[in-house]
């Protein structure tokens, strides 16, 4: 009976204890260095970013190469509305909304005339998009300034609620929060809604339609699934998602430019997607942790490291970084190659491809 | 049953891919009950024929109506809904889902939860080779199964007409009699059966009319009973 009550408890316990951890572990951070608890708040909005993707990759199998330009949209979005660039200083909580919807149009925008293109061919033409957003962003500061071009925008207002202001230091508590802290807790709280609402979206009809097209498309239809609106949901919630990833970025970096979004940030966040498990929101969650955190720790190994050994640092760590990470996907696509934590429908696909000739 | 509009109703149906004409106006009627097929050689049109009825090819308007109203180039989302069910040639399963799940994908456009699992039961019923396979994929079935699970999947939106492209593609003849066995129950049960074959034999057998295409075109409709003894169908289409 003890046991049993026990083993009902068990996940609870878990939870909380999870929950707990995640409550101290920017002030257990803070202790090393502010650094981390801000290499924290960048993992955090690439699991945002991450699932964004997971959902147009993912869950609705369409491959968009061009997805960090849905990020640069909702950046670029509250950059202009709370800046010195205009001198409008518009409340986050009315810009946020606003850039998830513009970001949304674009990703309706992008996914209407790709409709009926699969695989390579819709990865090369959302490649095409995001580089010519980027090149916008990068040369709307003529003949009207609009973006300020290759310079970028800054002095960008962090987030405030009254006197709340999420850029400033606070003592609570008789507890230092600084900026970077309090904007952990905020993404944290957002990255749990976006993780309910996957999970909602993944066991709902939607959820269902999307996993019939990525099968097979014609049947979806002849099930009475409409595929047209089917798939331009999945662009336009991907690309809203990444729209409120782009504006907490702006106002937790207080300064963007284009090249924040450049294509290899595409790539990164796909990798993520990929590596984690495409289909399964812990395992993108993880492969986002996964890759923010291990180059972050790599830099701040090797270079001591090979001071220490050799006294001068003969192997850039950036070197050493992608050396690593074409390793690992290497290594992942020939033992995993769903990914750390594949879905189950992943798996089942994978495991029959290996199989046949 | 004169007096009454035919639930499907094809008229001077055109289809053509590019400058190729598939199907060249044709004229075809399937009564409310009635078990239709269409024979005729490869290449004569007669897969056109059903996805342009299924609504995945663009046509007329004018050229196919259902229950009277004008379902021409309508898509096939919006036809399932009105009661129109294909199981496309191929079969067309859902390779990497389960049986169970490839049925409740059939299920859809469909909420009635109870119903539907009343529904699954009647499938399980007319399929037991299926209920042992529930959580196996269906890429993983015998081809014969596989039809079946395609079958199934088309009976879960509960259609009024059910269009089946070539059910005996590629399957045993034991298989195939006992697919026509089946299909020819689920008519019985009531829904009214457009087949398109090219084991005109068999199914002619089990029709109670046929249209027989060539190149585009109808070149002959008639009972089923009457086409099995026209010379001109013994000699091209049964092999005597
Ligand atoms: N997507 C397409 N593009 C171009 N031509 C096509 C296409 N689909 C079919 N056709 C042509 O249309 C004609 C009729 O094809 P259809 O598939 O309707 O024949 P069928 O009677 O079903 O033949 P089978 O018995 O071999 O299945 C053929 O000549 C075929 O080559
Ligand atoms: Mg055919």
């Amino acid at each position: 009976m003890m046991k049993l009550d026990l083993s009902a408890r068990l996940p609870w316990i878990g939870i909380v204890l999870v929950a707990l951890a995640l409550a101290v572990l920017p002030f257990a951070l803070a202790g090393i260095g502010t650094t981390w608890v801000r290499i924290t708040n960048l993992a955090l909005l690439f699991a945002l970013l991450a699932l964004g993707l997971n959902i147009v990759v993912g869950f609705a199998g369409l491959l968009d190469l061009g997805y960090i330009a849905f990020y640069a949209v909702g950046a670029y979005v509250y950059a202009l509305l709370a800046s010195p660039q205009f001198g409008l200083h518009l409340p986050f909580w009315a810009i946020i909304p606003l850039g998830a919807l513009v970001a949304c149009i674009f990703g309706v925008l992008l996914g209407a005339p790709t409709l009926k293109l699969r695989g390579d061919y819709l990865a090369i033409v959302t490649l095409g998009f995001g580089e010519i957003i980027r090149i916008f962003l990068n040369n709307l500061s003529q003949p009207v300034n609009i973006t300020n071009g290759p310079q970028g925008i800054s002095r960008i207002d962090s987030f405030r609620l009254g006197d709340f202001d999420f850029g400033k230091s606070e003592m609570l508590f008789g507890l230092n929060f600084s900026g970077p802290i309090k904007y952990y807790y905020l993404l944290l709280l957002v990255l749990i809604v976006i993780i309910v609402v996957n999970m909602r979206l993944q066991h709902s009809r939607i959820g269902r339609a999307w996993e019939a097209i990525r099968e097979d498309e014609v049947a979806a239809r002849a099930m009475g699934i409409d595929t047209t609106r089917m798939k331009l949901l999945a662009f336009a919630m991907g690309a809203s998602f990444g729209g409120i990833a782009g504006g907490i970025f702006s106002s937790m970096q207080g300064f963007i430019s284009p090249e924040s979004f450049v294509l290899v940030e595409s790539i990164m966040v796909l990798a993520m997607v990929v590596l984690g498990g495409m289909g399964n929101i812990w395992g993108v969650i993880l492969g986002a942790l996964l890759l923010s955190f291990v180059p972050e720790l790599l830099r701040h190994t090797i270079e001591p490291l090979q001071r220490s050994l050799f006294g001068r640092s003969i192997v850039e760590p950036e070197v050493v970084r992608m050396l690593l990470f074409g390793l690992a996907l290497v290594l992942m696509m020939l033992y995993r190659p769903a990914g750390l934590l594949p879905s189950a429908v992943r798996r089942r696909e994978l495991a029959r491809k290996s199989v046949e000739p | 049953m004169n007096a009454r509009a035919p639930l499907l109703q094809v008229t001077g149906l055109a289809v053509s891919y590019g400058g190729i004409k598939a199907v060249k106006g044709i004229d075809l009627e399937v009564a409310s009950g009635e078990m239709v097929c269409l024979i005729g050689a490869n290449g004569a049109g007669k897969t056109s024929t059903l996805k342009a009825i299924a609504g995945l090819l663009p046509v007329a308007r004018d050229s196919i109506r259902f229950e009277s109203e004008p379902i021409g180039g309508r898509p096939a989302f919006e036809l399932v809904r009105r009661g129109l069910a294909l199981v496309p040639e191929g079969r067309g399963v859902f390779s990497q889902l389960t049986v169970d799940e490839n049925l409740a994908m059939g299920a859809y456009i469909r909420r009635d939860h109870a119903e539907i699992r009343r529904d699954l039961d009647n499938i399980f019923d007319l399929f037991p080779r299926l209920k042992e396979r529930r959580q196996q994929t269906a890429g993983t079935l015998s081809g014969g199964e596989q039809q079946m699970l395609a079958i199934g999947r088309a009976l879960m939106s509960r259609p009024r007409l059910l269009l089946l492209d070539e059910p005996s593609m590629g399957l045993a003849p034991l298989v195939v009699a006992r697919i026509f066995e089946i299909i020819t129950e689920v008519a019985r049960q009531g829904v009214t059966v457009l087949v398109v074959e090219q084991n005109a034999r068999l199914a002619l057998q089990r029709c109670d009319r046929g249209y027989v295409m060539e190149s585009g075109v109808v070149t002959l409709h008639d009972t089923a009973s009457a086409l099995l003894d026209n010379d001109q169908v013994r000699k091209a289409y049964l092999g005597e």
